[in-house]
């Protein structure tokens, strides 16, 4: 390797994966105090409320967390596989510093109560313009690098990346329009069932592409490298890809069983559901399977050991998702904590998990260090964080399904056998164990962090150089 | 022609389309590429575990 080399761009990612660990303690912190306020319903001060909050929780965990990370991995990955420097100059700071911009906005408006109401789209107006220029500046980053890459072909993780870049500047541009009436409020230019139906599109395609293309492309570059090996099977990668592609755009419907919404469209969004299982599960075997004739490495090795339980988180809430959406089980399930533990099954134990695991591959490598601070700490991480998650979706399935059959009950005279707030008085001990899970694993990431300053302190900060084309095609 | 007809064709050929990827991906002039392909990421510096890594994915 000379030294007149070019680098590759790794300040970036730096600058990113700190950022996942930072908002993910700020996101999980707020989801801790709303997850209290529910036990303990003085904690609702002022405007500081359960209404308010909640969006602000949501919104840090998956766009200021989850965002953070899927920037870090994407950035390294595509260069990487690429064998190419990030394309895009001034636009690639942009990316990070317009993202940092977005996040805070959201922290200062959201507790405002300045919000459009749409579930995961909340913010207003002149942040949507905001996020749609970094979203453009993203995708030009990202597929202008795919364009000067030196290698034939294009990996499949940055499939994954560039589906979620594409999609959700779709579902963004889509969702979120609306006529400004002022600087802080402005009206959808939906209404009626057409707005729920677009909101609840915008809706599963988020957790569709966002929280599932992108983290999918997170596991396709972190887990072949992490267990040394090359991802079980490229075909099988291939024809998943396409196959999410192809079916999760329908399945929004299941979001609206039982309302408004035409009969017929709901049933489509339910049979698309359903097919959903299988290129889910390729996902998850591929990736879980690619450890085939290495799970001796899973013993010692926290960083496999995050990746692989998200993988079977996500093959879990990818199984528990299409269940769901069966119409008869959703008259079960909908409007209940059930759909809550089924949305953290698969935030903490699959996108936060794969993320973390991501994170602690990237950090001691981007600070110039061999290996983490300490791997006895990541392993408790690893714990801790586990058992939170089990905690959390355990006692919000009970509580769930309790509640489910509560206010269904009817006597034999026809008139219901509970009053919601019986419901909810019901539900107290398991919103109780559901706080205590959400604050063991925000412990985890505040073990994470200490680990992180420690991996930092003393470290280098040199951009690693691209690689030679020349070595690879041997 | 009525709107939905342009629908149902659209469905159709978006099915016919993922069976020709299918069919794409399972033939044997793939293979080669796929391979490749899959050992990108290990095309990086870190030495001699590298060069071990050249396994045939499915």
């Amino acid at each position: 390797m000379s030294g007149t080399q070019t680098t590759y761009n790794d300040k970036v990612v730096r600058q990113f994966a700190v950022m996942t660990v930072i908002w993910g303690i700020v996101g999980m912190l707020v989801g801790v105090i709303v997850a209290a306020q529910l036990v303990w319903p003085e904690l609702n001060m002022g405007f500081l409320h359960f209404g308010r909050l909640r969006p602000l929780h949501t919104n840090a965990v998956i766009f200021a967390f989850g965002g953070c990370a899927l920037f870090a991995t994407s950035y390294w990955c595509v260069q990487r596989t690429s064998h190419a420097r990030l394309w895009g100059g001034p636009l690639v700071p942009f990316t990070f510093w317009g993202w940092q911009i977005v996040i805070l906005l959201a922290a200062i408006t959201l507790p405002l109560g300045i919000t459009q109401s749409k579930e995961y789209a909340e913010l207003e107006w002149p942040i949507d313009i905001l996020i749609t220029l970094v979203w453009v500046s993203y995708a030009l980053v990202f597929f202008g690098t795919i364009a000067k890459r030196t290698v034939s072909h294009i990996y499949v993780a940055n499939w994954f990346f560039g589906a979620f870049i594409i999609a959700v500047a779709l579902l963004h541009l889509v969702n979120s329009a609306a006529v400004p009436v002022t600087l802080t409020k402005s009206y959808s230019v939906y209404s009626g069932v057409q707005d729920a139906m677009i909101q609840w599109w915008y809706g599963h395609n988020a957790v569709g592409f966002f929280l599932t293309a992108g983290f999918l492309g997170m596991m396709y570059y972190f887990v072949p490298k992490q267990a040394g090996r090359p991802v079980y099977s490229y075909r099988l990668s291939v024809v998943h890809f396409w196959a999410l592609i192809f079916t999760y755009m329908w399945a929004g419907p299941h979001h609206l069983h039982y309302t408004a919404l035409p009969d017929w469209t709901q049933s489509v969004g339910m049979v698309f559901s359903l097919i959903l299982l299988a290129p889910s599960w390729g996902g998850m075997i591929n990736g879980i399977m690619t450890l085939s004739g290495a799970w001796h490495k899973l013993r010692d090795d926290p960083i496999l050991k995050f990746l692989i339980t998200s993988l079977s988180f996500y093959g879990m809430s990818t199984f528990e998702g299409p269940m769901m959406a069966i119409k008869t089980v959703n008259a079960l399930s909908h409007y209940t904590d059930w759909t809550v533990g089924h949305v953290h099954s698969g935030a903490l134990g699959w996108v936060a998990m794969v993320s973390i695991g991501s994170i602690y591959y990237l950090l001691p490598k981007l600070f110039g260090k061999s290996e983490m601070y300490s791997t006895k700490l990541m392993t408790t991480h690893f714990w801790i964080a586990t058992i939170g998650t089990v905690l959390y979706i355990a006692s919000t399935w009970i509580s769930g399904v309790m509640q489910g059959l509560m206010w269904r009950a009817v006597n034999a005279d026809g008139t219901l056998a509970y009053s919601f707030v019986e419901s909810v008085k019901g539900s107290y001990p398991f919103w109780a164990i559901r706080w205590l899970g959400g604050v063991l694993f925000l412990t985890g990431m505040l073990i994470m962090a200490y680990n992180m300053f420690k991996t930092m302190a003393g470290g280098k900060t040199q951009d690693a150089p691209v690689v030679v084309p020349a070595a690879h095609h041997a | 022609m009525d709107i939905n007809d342009l629908r149902s064709i659209v469905t159709v050929v978006g099915l016919l389309c993922f069976l020709a990827i299918v069919w794409w991906a399972y033939g044997k002039s793939s293979k080669k590429g796929f391979e490749e392909a899959a050992n990108l990421p290990f095309a990086e510096h870190d030495g001699q575990d590298a060069a071990s890594r050249t396994m045939h994915p499915r």
